[in-house]
């Protein structure tokens, strides 16, 4: 995903000479291709996420497209105030990136999971959302935001995701269909997509599972939405994310007063409060949470044995 | 320097407007306003290329107020400069008006909004580095408080703006010596202030506030070190021009009643 980002950003700026890439001293083997190529306009800014951010907006209100880079919880919290006053309120267009979303960084533990970002940027007023799911989302996003002209947040997991199947003419502010089912429809943003089509497939001779891919949280679009609730007996939500302020809060924000609509069942990541973090790889950590392929098949087995 | 008595007309205009739009909203932050005005009048009488016809000009000179709580001295500033009617000052901080207790760029003439200590620098120095990159001529100026010092993410951008030879780019501090809750020596002391700057790679300059011709020669040479932004430490008081208000803590918070409101524009001589 960090790769497919940067050589699409770089792409971008080498047609756009308005385009810029901030980071905050990390991205070593990945930013190097943008960096070597468009020199002038890549800045790292040193460990300093509160001037990477006010300076971005500097250079945004100035005219120009700002990137900015980092590890999930440094591009978003710590410069929170910044996004919020600096960029957002000023409309600049800055585009907030972060890798390592939810459990990608494993075993670094608690202070490298992002996984109340989603909430957070997504209470910022004017802020689009993205989560894309595989490197194809990511390309398509990074090119749509390039040109948008306003505020986005951008959510990267890490590398060696793979890109999954799924509808080829894809808007990317739309909902895209990874594989068709009526009986009970997963949403799902981010790289957890892939587990939830081994869910689906695991579930295939219970009932029809579609798996659709909702990489931009924000703005939702609530009418392909309601749509898919139409004809579900349920709706599940799955993030690699806590459930507060993400996916399932905006889904079951959306649906929560259609008329006849189905049961939203939402698997997040439980909050952590007062849980030390122990090591384990992502999908160590995953399973714990109650979120590998078996977990999600089973949770939804579950959920619709109770209806 | 022949523009003086211009200048010096222009700050007693702005602190008279400043008294009574304070007055009216019972607001805060006076001494603050009043601290600045002399900083302000050079700059907006004398020194910004930015013209109220063109307010998008991106050769402009940028002025980034970032102790945005001494906004009605900005205000006032602007009106006289001809960035809106002087008559609409007298809707500073009431119902539906655009003039807000702290700074907003919804009013003409206003870069950015802040309020939030410690957030106009790093702005400044993006605006720096984007002229710089497009070979602009244009100059970018940051007025910070004293106070607002102690804020960590000015000393990034401290950090930052030498290290990329903004030498664009004038931080004014309007060291008035007193901040939020006491006098800044008590709070949290920043001498050697000069020279923590000097250290951080910046060219400081140290001045009388309140001395309008060296306001305006010293940022008329800037830069004075090439490759180097300036930093001009501006030592001030604190409500400067009202007898009863110079050097005071409270008038951080105060508004003056009609009595102190008429006195203070007697002093003035508005």
């Amino acid at each position: 995903m960090r790769n497919t980002f940067v050589a699409a950003l770089t792409e971008l700026a080498e047609r756009n000479p308005n385009l810029w890439l901030l980071c905050g001293d990390l991205g070593f083997s990945v930013l190097e291709h943008f960096a070597s190529r468009i020199p002038e306009r890549y800045v790292n800014v040193g460990v300093a996420e509160q001037n990477m951010a006010g300076v971005a907006a500097g250079i945004a209100l100035s005219g120009k497209t700002v990137f900015i880079y980092s590890i999930g919880n440094f591009s978003t919290f710590r410069c929170l105030e910044q996004l919020r006053n600096d960029v957002c309120y000023h409309g600049a267009d800055v585009k907030v990136v972060s890798v390592g979303a939810g459990f990608a960084y494993g075993s670094q533990g608690y202070t490298h999971h992002a996984i109340e970002d989603v909430a957070v940027m997504s209470a910022l007023p004017g802020m689009e959302v993205f989560v894309p799911c595989d490197p194809h989302e990511v390309r398509t996003i990074t090119t749509a935001i390039a040109t948008s002209g306003r505020p986005s947040y951008l959510r990267l997991s890490r590398s060696g995701e793979p890109v999954l199947a799924g509808s080829e003419a894809w808007e990317p502010r739309t909902p895209r269909v990874l594989r068709q089912g009526r009986d009970v429809v997963i949403l799902a943003s981010g790289p957890i997509a892939s587990a939830c089509l081994e869910a689906a497939e695991v579930l295939a001779s219970e009932m029809a599972v579609g798996v659709v891919s909702a990489a931009c949280l924000k703005p939702l679009d609530e009418g392909f939405v309601r749509e898919l609730a139409g004809e579900a007996r349920a709706i599940v939500t799955v993030e690699e994310h806590i459930a507060r302020g993400g996916l399932y809060a905006a889904v079951a924000t959306c649906l929560a007063a259609a008329r006849g609509r189905p049961p939203v069942f939402g698997l997040a990541i439980p909050e952590v409060a007062g849980k030390i973090s122990t090591a384990g790889d992502r999908d160590a950590l995953l399973a714990r949470a109650g979120l590998s392929a078996a977990a999600i098949a089973q949770r939804i087995r579950n959920a619709i044995g109770g209806l | 320097m022949s523009n003086t008595p211009d200048v010096a007309e222009f700050a007693r205009r702005i602190r008279g407007h400043t008294l009574r739009m304070v007055h009216a909203a019972n607001a805060s932050h006076i001494g603050g306003c009043l601290s600045m005005a002399d900083i302000l009048a050079v700059l907006y009488a004398r020194i910004l290329k930015n013209d109220p016809a063109r307010p998008t000009d991106p050769d402009r000179d940028r002025f980034i107020l970032s102790k945005g709580h001494a906004t009605a001295i900005l205000y006032a500033a602007l009106a006289e400069r001809g960035f809106f009617p002087v008559a609409e000052l007298a809707t500073y901080c009431k119902d539906g008006s655009k003039l807000t207790g702290h700074i907003s760029h919804g009013v003409p003439g206003v870069e950015v909004s802040t309020g939030s200590l410690g957030h106009g620098l790093p702005i400044a120095v993006g605006m720096a580095m984007a002229s710089k990159a497009d070979r602009r001529a244009n100059r970018i100026f940051c007025v910070m408080s004293d106070g607002e010092c102690d804020e960590g993410s000015n000393w990034e951008a401290i950090l930052f703006a030498p290290h990329h030879k903004l030498d664009n780019l004038v931080a004014v501090v309007d060291f008035n010596k007193l901040q939020s809750f006491g006098r800044v020596s008590e709070v949290l002391a920043l001498e050697p202030f000069a020279d923590k700057w000097r250290a951080f790679g910046w060219h400081a300059v140290e001045i009388d506030g309140h001395d309008l011709e060296r306001l305006a020669t010293t940022f008329e040479s800037v830069p004075q070190a090439r490759g180097k932004p300036t930093v001009v430490i501006a030592h001030t008081i604190k409500g400067r021009g009202v007898s009863f208000m110079e050097d005071r803590l409270e008038w951080h918070y105060k508004s003056p009643n009609a009595a102190q409101l008429a006195q203070a524009l007697a002093e003035v001589g508005a």
